[in-house]
């Protein structure tokens, strides 16, 4: 069931997806050549306890860490670890889920380490673009289908894929609420969308096929042909005819 | 679309309708006919202009909607 928001509920949804926004710049610094996932774990941890925001992750379906940090191959739902460390060229995807007051919010992002080569930046950046040419279609009138098309047309126009597997959700009192929303599908198809809708799109691109596996540990999503994926993700909200992206707060960019 | 697609959204009773329809205001602006659910009609729920209530939409029409629940006031 899809609950639509009111002016209220939004306002509550700010301050959690504010700090998703805020500690992805924070740790965006603290990406470097060296460090291991669990240390970039800590430091989120600690930042949100800071912000006295809850760690949604923790615990959500048994998962053990604050946040997914996924390297390369890995698509999302990476666990930190100690024997992660992260190298020069990686691929890593942060992501990271927060509660306020019993309100959610979920943002991801891909960072390079140091220098990679064209074609990784190359899929960062188109994933990051795929975003916000999906959250052009979102508006009062279109559809659902509209904005994943969006997302899944210009993926591959550059020649990449979407993973088909894993899709954005909607969010509000709960982490992963209905609807869901794929990266990929036909447009004017699906659910409506009308003021009040409140959703976390992601699209996670892959360089070659969008095949992916899970590992034995019940968690990290890889790729079957083992090619690097870019995970990118923000929590949107339609009020008013326009489009707010919650977890970018005005002066922040990440 | 499944079942779980429908739309769940708060609104305003505007109007009083024959038949037990009633005008709601939705609290993202749209204005919808909407009657009451079978369930609220066995439980004897009242309903009048200016309750606060919870309507269910269909993604199919949503100029029409079923009032699921009525807040208290």
């Amino acid at each position: 069931m899809i609950k639509l928001k009111n002016e209220h509920d939004i306002d509550e949804m700010r301050y959690p997806n504010a700090v998703v926004g805020e500690v992805l710049a924070y740790i965006r610094d603290y990406v470097v050549d060296g460090v291991t996932t669990y240390d970039l774990d800590r430091l989120i941890e600690e930042y949100l306890k800071k912000r006295n925001v809850f760690p949604a992750f923790k615990g959500y379906e048994g998962f053990p860490a604050t946040s997914c940090i996924s390297l390369n191959e890995m698509v999302v739902h990476g666990i930190p670890s100690k024997k992660i460390v992260v190298k020069n060229g990686d691929l890593v995807s942060i992501d990271v889920g927060t509660m306020h007051n019993g309100w959610y919010g979920d943002g991801a992002r891909t960072f390079i380490v140091g220098d990679a080569d064209p074609k990784r930046k190359k899929l960062v950046e188109v994933t990051k673009a795929s975003f916000f040419e999906g959250i052009k279609q979102l508006r009062v009138g279109n559809k659902l289908g509209d904005v994943s098309h969006a997302i899944q047309s210009f993926v591959e126009l550059h020649g990449f894929s979407v993973i088909r597997d894993y899709v954005g959700h909607g969010i509000g009192r709960n982490l992963h609420e209905d609807p869901q929303v794929p990266n990929f599908g036909k447009p004017s198809t699906g659910v409506p969308l009308m003021n009040g809708l409140t959703i976390a799109i992601e699209p996670m691109v892959s360089m070659d096929d969008w095949k992916v596996e899970v590992l034995k540990d019940g968690w990290g999503v890889v790729t079957l042909d083992r090619s690097p994926s870019a995970h990118y993700e923000n929590t949107v909200v339609l009020y008013k005819d326009k489009v707010e992206i919650l977890t970018m707060p005005e002066g922040l960019d990440v | 679309m499944s079942e779980k697609d429908v739309i769940r959204i708060e609104g305003r009773i505007l109007d009083s309708l024959p038949n037990t329809m009633f005008k709601v205001r939705l609290d993202n602006g749209l204005e919808v006919l909407a009657h009451i659910s079978g369930k609220m009609r066995q439980n004897f729920i009242k309903i009048v202009p200016g309750d606060k209530v919870v309507v269910e939409l269909s993604p199919y029409d949503l100029k029409k909607g079923r009032i699921v629940y009525r807040k208290r006031s």
